[in-house]
């Protein structure tokens, strides 16, 4: 197995362990967990591929990651933000029971 | 060798962060796959991300979710179940598109053995990259973090204000 395809499984690990858990938890928190494993993996992807591709010195793939750990961490955020929301409201984070539009 | 053991090591995190009970105990093993994510850059020689990994990841987004779980914590009330009423068909989704990309990246270019030197990537040319030819995306990360940080703030206000 080459390096490359050993990242690239990696990766696809990872993505399907966090999509797993975002569709199988029932906490809200939790799925938001598996989201960001899913980031992760994609952020592996593109540096393997800017490591074992050609033309690493334009940087590309890095720059891309970089900017892909800023907008991941917006998302936390503001996920974070609409999970305490919810919590207020309905004062559980199961997302089996959070099933009504306006609440 | 070195790669088998960080790959290893976070695979285990991220497997021990999907499937434990208590919500803490989760978002140690998260910490540690991101750890082991980290340095799985360091040594494919992406010494800026592996060490941004650390600070954001590690750092920040680990606390915050800590932050998250201790103020939505549920008085004492244990559900049941820890999956939900539909994990069957999400595990088959996961697995399934687990072997489609593993079938898929074995059979591609990518599984042909090549060797490449070692690219370099120094802080002089990421800060020349970044200032020059990726400028404006910076900018607009800039604006979009400083929404988000706005956004997110005001989503959770909203309901105080109203109580008062």
């Amino acid at each position: 197995m080459t390096p490359l395809s050993s990242c690239l499984l990696l990766s696809a690990l990872l993505f399907a362990i966090g999509l797993a858990g975002a569709l199988m938890r029932r906490n809200a928190i939790l799925m938001l967990i598996g989201i960001e494993l899913m980031l992760n993996a994609a952020n592996l992807n593109f540096i393997a591929f800017w490591r074992y591709g050609p033309n690493p010195e334009v940087l590309t793939g890095m720059m891309f990651v970089i900017f892909s750990i800023g907008v991941a961490a917006a998302e936390a955020a503001v996920g974070l933000a609409l999970i305490i929301l919810l919590h207020r409201h309905t004062k559980t984070t199961d997302i089996d029971e959070v099933n009504a539009m306006r609440g | 060798m070195l790669f088998t053991i960080f790959a290893i090591l976070t695979v285990a995190g991220a497997v021990a962060a999907m499937s434990l009970r208590n919500l803490i105990h989760s978002v140690l093993a998260l910490t540690l796959a991101f750890a082991g994510l980290a340095a799985v850059y360091l040594q494919l020689g992406a010494q800026f991300i592996g060490l941004a990994q650390i600070l954001v990841y590690v750092g920040a987004v680990a606390i915050l979710i800590v932050f998250a779980i201790l103020l939505t914590r549920d008085a004492g009330a244990s559900p049941q179940s820890i999956v939900s009423s539909s994990w069957i068909e999400s595990g088959t989704v996961a697995l399934v598109i687990f072997c489609v990309l593993a079938w898929a990246i074995h059979h591609s270019a990518a599984s042909r053995p090549a060797v490449l030197p070692q690219p370099e990537a120094s802080m002089q040319q990421i800060g020349n990259v970044l200032m020059l030819r990726f400028a404006l995306p910076l900018e607009i990360v800039g604006v979009l973090l400083t929404v988000a940080l706005i956004g997110a703030v005001t989503l959770a206000m909203h309901e105080k204000q109203e109580k008062q």
